[in-house]
């Protein structure tokens, strides 16, 4: 159970970068990308987290009651923003290969034979 | 206790889920599943700021650009041009 | 490499991979155990450093705002890159989508979804200003806020209305938002710099903790980030729409 969201993020590193080497289709590679970088935001989190304490907003609760990490949130909430701005640029690169080549698949292009 | 078990279990599946559906349309819908997933598990490490980011670009803004792009793509391959090799 | 030699080759690899994270993983310190002192002195300390109760907001823009420059910019260039990349290429043609309208019986949008998608497009855009004018008092902040109201973008999109909107829309604008967005965040920086003090710092009056206009920079910062997160994605699904609606037929490219 100590162990268990370490597991949880290592399967997921591992599965979505099996998805990405056995991909048929550009569009579900970029997807699978995603999951490979959710993975590094569950360890991040984990890694701050501390059992019994609250969110780090002392807005309502008096400074001093225990709260967990605050840096580790703030990591993790500008990259989520940002890691889906650089998927959108890898889609229109998908889209643009897809005018060239008239295929998805990254097994039929291989060389331009013009 | 059993709340974080359920949950972590749930990502994983999740997870799991969007790397083996194939096709990129269906591919979407579980993506913005698992985000919202993802999201409830952000509320269980107590952190409400990573825990709306994560809703709103992974529910909402990821599959939506996934689903313009397929659009894209159909609307190209449907216009005439050919599937050159 | 066939596809199943490859498959081969990634599960060794992976299983070896696997086996040193877990490894690693299992060195660190318990889960819900924190040792570290960081996470404890910032907690001590911001709320009376920067009368900000958004510590996590107050590590983002203040303690580590160099960092949130980076990505932010990570942001703008990929922008930028998208709008290059789906640019019109030498040799296609740009076909408004109002000539193919006259043989296709595409179905409009049902009542409902419009009725419902524009009465909602007001609050997404209020509820939007909240999160990223609060950013620095609850949850929330110009990353956050800047994602919801680009979905008010994304809801006039869907209750059908995007052909008008083009035409109304003001291109200019949006470029400006997201080019001031990015330009204010370092005007914000060289503000510390003119009244004497170092890059980015904190020179504003501080005020009290839990008033809006509080914690110096930072409501500004928010709004800069804010504007740009907002006025990027806006670009972002207006480049994925222009390519679906205004179909550029690809010409003779060699």
């Amino acid at each position: 159970m100590i162990y268990l969201p370490y597991l949880v993020a290592a399967w997921l590193f591992l599965v979505g970068l099996y998805g990405i080497v056995t991909s048929r289709n550009l569009v579900h590679a970029v997807t699978c990308l995603s999951v490979v970088q959710s993975s590094t935001y569950i360890l991040l989190l984990a890694v701050g987290f501390e059992r019994g304490g609250t969110a780090p907003i002392f807005l309502d609760v008096p400074v001093g009651t225990k709260a967990v990490d605050p840096v580790v949130g703030a990591l993790t909430l500008t990259d989520i923003v940002v890691g889906a701005t650089v998927s959108a640029l890898l889609l229109a690169l998908a889209v643009q290969i897809f005018k060239h080549h008239g295929t998805l698949d990254p097994e039929r292009f291989r060389s331009r034979d013009d | 206790m059993v709340l974080e078990v359920a949950v972590f279990l749930l990502v994983a599946a999740g997870g799991t889920a969007v790397v083996l559906t194939r096709d990129p349309l269906n591919q979407a819908i579980v993506a913005s599943f698992y985000g919202l997933v993802l999201g409830i598990m952000f509320l269980v490490f107590q952190a409400p700021d990573v825990a709306l980011s994560q809703i709103t670009v992974g529910a909402v803004a990821l599959p939506l650009m996934i689903v313009l792009a397929l659009a894209k793509v159909r609307a190209l391959a449907g216009s005439g041009k050919d599937d050159r090799e | 490499m066939t596809p199943t030699l490859r498959r081969r080759v990634f599960l060794v690899a992976a299983a070896v991979a696997g086996g040193l994270l877990l490894w690693g993983l299992t060195g660190l310190p318990d889960y819900g155990v924190y040792p570290g002192p960081y996470g404890d002195v910032l907690n001590a300390v911001a709320v009376d450093e920067r009368k900000a109760t958004n510590v996590v907001a107050a590590v983002t823009f203040d303690y580590r705002g160099v960092d949130t420059m980076g990505e932010e910019y990570i942001l703008f260039a990929a922008v930028v890159g998208v709008a290059i990349v789906l640019r019109a290429q030498r040799g296609e043609t740009e076909q408004l989508p109002d000539e193919d309208a006259a043989d296709r019986r595409a179905p409009g949008t049902s009542n409902a979804v419009r009725v419902l998608g524009l009465a909602l497009l007001g609050p997404v855009v209020l509820f939007g200003i909240y999160v990223v004018a609060h950013g620095h008092l609850s949850p929330g902040g110009g990353f956050q806020g800047g994602v919801v109201l680009a979905t008010g973008a994304l809801l006039v999109y869907l209750s059908g209305e995007y052909v008008t909107l083009r035409r109304v829309r003001p291109v200019a604008l949006i470029d400006l938002a997201e080019g001031s967005g990015a330009a204010g965040y370092v005007a914000i920086g060289l503000l510390g710099l003119a009244a004497g003090a170092t890059f980015l710092e904190n020179v504003l009056p501080l005020g009290q903790p839990g008033a809006l206009l509080s914690a110096g920079t930072m409501p500004l910062i928010n709004l800069a980030v804010g504007v740009e997160v907002a006025a990027g994605f806006v670009l972002l699904l207006s480049e994925f729409l222009e390519q679906t609606l205004v179909l550029r037929r690809p010409g003779e490219v060699t």
